[in-house]
């Protein structure tokens, strides 16, 4: 198989194990992105693909081939790291270069390379200048450009855009997605940021712990969350948890403290197989409503849910409500209100048809 | 406001712009630091360029001493025990320092990596340095001692004839070298490895990424980025070399004959033992002047001060 591949691959620090096993596939010309919070083992996860790190059992491929024991530059890859790693000596036409010029390639062509990516970044009036001369987003960009005039299999990225301003990191966020189609490359890009993660992802690695919580595409990962850490790490703000437990015969509805809310037949139906455990019910900001905007909608989906609002945080296109469902603190994401109505305490609604459940003991999806 | 030019936005107490009794504060710091060196280095300086117009010798009556105004200095342009004591340091200072720089950044890329032992062993290797340069001198003439020194016994047992190490000009010679690379490599490795171990990881992984084999590392990527510090080093142990005085006084005294008088060595005798302190002072005149030349088209040549922000 093409792509990347790696095997029931273990990683070891001594005595601590950071990675108990991991298997992944990742297509030719393929977007993964890696994403989980910090000391998940994903980075290490791809300097062992980069070769930075040896892995302590199992294989991994690219291309095809078995790399696991090869270094770096056999492996037919180039990486952008966090902190740009130019060299400093170098200017960016140097930086840009040097890989070409280890490599040996005729200066003409390196010549060519260079003025192409050079192009493609923006950075033809920048080529004799020295890294410190640099803004952040400008040394960025000679960092992607040293890995594209590599024009290498498989592309590296660990958390490339973390040391970028708010708004210089989406910019980038897009122009590495136009990159991607234009390079037609395989990229494992590695990221802290669920955003980044949504945004670039054609598929989704959600890391906990050393272990791959879920894989999928951000619409999968999104909808259909396998378990509660996938559930609170993917969605913005993140989603609520309250703990309930289920009603009825058929688990018509999932009840807690302070809210009852119907389930959809299909949840009833998984929940049924499950009835009498203890469940928690997640309930994504995003989906809360005032109730003034559903008035008159008949055949609704939505049901009153009682909001205690300490304080609503106006960001424009909706507010935010952080609140309390019974003694669980939660947040809301609503519609923005007219200026002289501040939202209050009261009855809102919640669309039923997107309750999560899960399992209290084992965290995961019913 | 047209005349607080403060970017804080803090009024000056005198109320006249320009002036802040809180804007001497650096310099009533750094006061005491200036006297020291005043009185420490900048006087003596002054004090022997004073001296070296003056005909002074030892036990004589500074006052009654004879005005001689600058044939010091035209006596030292012809005097050839100037010129070869500065040809011994030349030579000296070529071969130490290309040696101690060479000697000092391999094993420093050596011993760079978190290997078992290597701790210990940097920890052993920078011994020589925290020697007095006295004691140094000592432990070396007995080592070198044609009869009863360690050298000639172990190459003896190699089969090699005994040696009269600090008696002939030329072993002579190679002796005062081995001993400043013995005392001084340590001083070069020590810093090189300091500015390696600061280098920032990702910049070293990024060359492997890029395909540079362990020469090309080296030599495109890890050397070049201290480039500074090693220039650094290089200006210390330059301007060292001039100074260097006590371990040679001990080892060889300047002997047999010239072969190992240093130009400060050459100041130390002419000032001491021929008790000439008029001449001593216009010829330390002549080291003072070399030195500062060469730190100075160091500086300029390579501006390793400007070049260090790159990192």
């Amino acid at each position: 198989m093409r792509g990347v591949a790696l095997e029931k691959v273990i990683k070891r620090f001594g005595p601590t194990v950071v990675i108990p096993e991991m298997s992944l596939s990742i297509e030719e010309s393929e977007f993964v992105v890696i994403v989980g919070p910090s000391g998940c083992g994903k980075s290490t996860t791809l300097r062992m693909i980069a070769g930075l790190e040896d892995v302590s059992k199992g294989k991994i491929r690219i291309g095809g081939k078995d790399v696991t024991w090869l270094p770096p530059k056999q492996r037919d890859i180039a990486m952008v790291f966090q902190s740009y790693a130019l060299y400093p000596h170098m200017d960016v036409a140097g930086n840009m270069s040097f890989a070409l010029r280890l490599a040996g390639k005729p200066k003409a062509e390196i010549e060519e390379r260079v003025r192409r990516a050079a192009e493609m970044l923006e950075l033809t009036d920048y080529l004799a200048r020295k890294p410190k001369d640099l803004s952040g987003g400008q040394r960025q960009r000679v960092a992607m450009g040293r890995s594209i005039v590599r024009d290498a299999y498989c592309f590296l990225f660990d958390e490339p855009l973390s040391n970028l301003d708010a708004k210089l990191r989406s910019s980038m966020r897009t122009e590495l997605a136009i990159l991607h189609k234009k390079l037609d490359r395989t990229m494992i890009y590695v990221t802290h940021d669920q955003i980044e993660a949504m945004t670039m992802a054609d598929r989704i690695v959600i890391m906990d712990k050393g272990i791959i919580q879920q894989v999928g595409t951000p619409r999968d990962v999104y909808n259909s969350p396998r378990n509660t850490f996938v559930a609170g790490f993917i969605g913005s703000p993140s989603m609520n948890f309250l703990d309930g437990e289920l009603r009825g015969e058929d688990a018509v509805a999932v009840k807690g403290d302070g809210f009852e809310l119907p389930l959809a037949p299909e949840l009833a139906k998984r929940a049924k197989k499950t009835r009498g455990k203890k469940v928690v019910a997640g309930l994504r900001p995003e989906h809360f409503a005032v109730e003034a905007s559903r008035a008159g909608s008949s055949e609704s989906t939505y049901a009153k849910i009682r909001l205690d609002v300490s304080v609503a945080e106006y960001i424009g296109s909706s507010q935010f409500l952080a609140a309390k469902i019974g003694d669980a603190h939660v947040t809301a994401a609503v519609e923005a209100g007219p200026a002289s109505e501040p939202m209050s305490s009261g009855n809102y609604l919640f669309d039923t048809s997107r309750v999560y459940l899960f399992d209290r003991e084992s965290g995961n999806a019913i | 406001m047209p005349l607080s030019d403060s970017t804080d936005g803090e009024q000056d107490d005198s109320g006249r712009p320009g002036f802040n009794i809180r804007s001497l504060n650096p310099y009533l710091f750094i006061f005491p630091a200036v006297l020291v060196m005043a009185g420490g280095l900048v006087y003596p300086v002054i004090d022997a360029f004073y001296l070296s117009f003056f005909d002074w010798k030892i036990g004589m009556p500074f006052d009654t001493a004879p005005f001689v105004g600058l044939s010091h200095f035209k006596r030292m342009i012809m005097d050839a025990d100037v010129w070869e004591s500065i040809w011994v340091t030349i030579r000296f200072g070529f071969w130490t320092i290309l040696i101690e720089m060479v000697l000092g950044i391999s094993l420093a890329l050596l011993l760079e990596k978190p290997i078992r032992g290597a701790s210990v062993f940097r920890t052993i290797f920078i011994l020589p340095l925290m020697v007095s340069p006295v004691v140094v001198g000592l432990i070396w003439r007995y080592l070198f001692d044609a009869r009863i020194g360690w050298i000639n016994y172990y190459i003896g047992k190699i089969g090699i004839e005994p040696q009269v190490w600090l008696g002939d000009a030329e072993l002579a010679f190679f002796a005062i070298v081995f001993t400043d690379i013995w005392q001084w490599t340590p001083f070069i490795f020590i810093i090189v490895i300091a500015g390696l171990q600061a280098l920032p990881r990702e910049v070293l992984e990024a060359s492997k990424i890029d395909g540079a084999n362990w020469w090309q590392h080296i030599l495109l990527v890890k050397l070049p980025m201290i480039k500074s510090i090693i220039l650094i080093a290089l200006l210390m142990r330059l301007i060292d070399v001039f100074r260097a005085l006590e371990v040679m006084y001990i080892l060889t005294g300047g002997g047999p004959g010239r072969a190992t008088e240093l130009l400060s060595l050459h100041i130390y005798n002419r000032a001491f033992d021929t008790q000439q302190l008029g001449y001593a002072s216009a010829i330390s005149v002549l080291l003072i002047l070399l030195v500062f030349g060469l730190s100075f088209a160091i500086l300029v040549f390579t501006d390793p001060l400007k070049e260090k922000s790159d990192i």
